[in-house]
């Protein structure tokens, strides 16, 4: 079931362009990018390449627009991370230094996706809902603002497998919150409610159900009435690109990736029945 | 404050409710999962919406294992 993503009559709509796992248009001056890969948008390698296409994209779409909003049009789901089933089946047929290796590009690509989306020269939303766990989350900590729907949950479960976040989401947590929130959501793996997450400063507005696409139309809406040139300036002095952390990040991610217990890890999580498959 | 007896009703309305079943087919040590046949998104619904309900956290590995509402229901007493 997707959720409402239709446009109002009389809406301007530039550049539509729909792909498998997502599609974006530009629209009256915002760039809308949708999520849709069933069930919940999880992120692998024709994802990957289809958000590569997105930034590449975006960067034509720039000069047209002042806002980015990133949503799902999924029920379960704003992302519910990388998709851990073709990670765990493609090292199953490949030899460990090959699987290895393409962790490693697999990451370098993403991060180049996710850094592009954070330094825009718009001012970029996530309108989240439901399931933003892992590299979901990490897609939602790119932008500028996160607005939640009040049903929606944050998590880091990546501990579980072994492993740490690797799509940027460390470097971009530390920059934003205290590191004692820090190590609750890292190394407890547990989830957080939209509620927490605002009173810890991750999230900027909390909405009811089915309301975050809306409010970030709005919030969108008034973002037009500033002058784009010092939007973007003012994000770059507020909100720089850790580079080192995130290069840190990737090297331990392919260390700790390369030692069994992931595999094991992995394989858990694939054939999990359990109810709550992200907690170990 | 509540007792846990009002708790555990709270949480079978709340059910009932979130799930679309009539209250009285649900008994406080039903196994959750099997009445409700709730699967692992399903779960975290629920959870969010008993904290909204409670305005308490409850982390997850406190009801890693916590299947039937009587169970629950003393968990969520304990933050309250």
């Amino acid at each position: 079931m997707k959720e409402s993503g239709v446009y109002e009559a009389g809406t301007d709509v530039k550049f539509a362009n729909e792909e498998g796992a997502l599609s974006w248009a530009l629209v009256d001056g915002v760039v809308e990018l949708a999520l849709h890969r069933a069930p919940c948008n999880e992120l692998g390698s024709a994802s990957l390449e289809e958000l590569e296409k997105f930034a590449s994209a975006l960067e034509n779409m720039q000069a047209e627009a002042h806002a980015l909003i990133i949503y799902s049009e999924l029920k379960p789901g704003f992302c519910a991370g990388a998709d851990l089933r073709e990670l765990y089946q493609r090292a199953q047929t490949i030899e460990k230094s090959e699987a290895e290796r393409a962790v490693r590009n697999f990451l370098e690509r993403i991060h180049r996706v996710l850094n592009l989306i954070d330094a825009a020269p718009l001012t970029t939303i996530a309108a989240v809902h439901g399931v933003t766990f892992g590299g979901g989350f990490e897609l939602a900590l790119a932008c500028d603002l996160i607005i939640a729907d009040k049903m929606a949950r944050f998590c880091f479960p990546e501990l579980r497998l072994g492993l740490i976040p690797g799509f940027g989401g460390i470097p971009r947590l530390k920059r934003d919150l205290g590191n004692a929130v820090m190590r609750d959501l890292l190394l407890t793996g547990r989830s957080f409610n939209a509620t927490k997450a605002q009173q810890i400063g991750l999230v900027s507005q909390v909405v009811g159900e089915g309301e975050a696409l809306r409010a970030a139309r709005a919030t969108a809406a008034q973002l037009r009435k500033f002058d784009r040139a010092t939007a973007a300036a003012a994000k770059k002095f507020i909100k720089p690109i850790p580079h080192d952390e995130m290069r840190q990040e990737i090297d331990i991610f392919c260390e700790l990736f390369a030692r069994p217990a992931v595999q094991a890890g992995l394989r858990k999580f694939v054939e999990s029945t359990d109810a709550q498959p992200y907690l170990p | 404050m509540q007792t846990t007896d009002q708790t555990l009703e709270e949480i079978l309305s709340l059910a009932a409710a979130q799930f679309k079943v009539p209250r009285e087919t649900l008994n406080p040590d039903d196994d959750f999962f099997k009445t409700l046949r709730i699967d692992s998104l399903q779960t975290l619904d629920l959870l969010t919406k008993l904290e909204h309900h409670f305005g308490v956290e409850l982390p997850d590995y406190e009801l890693q294992g916590v299947s039937d509402f009587r169970t629950l229901a003393g968990k969520i007493q304990a933050r309250l």
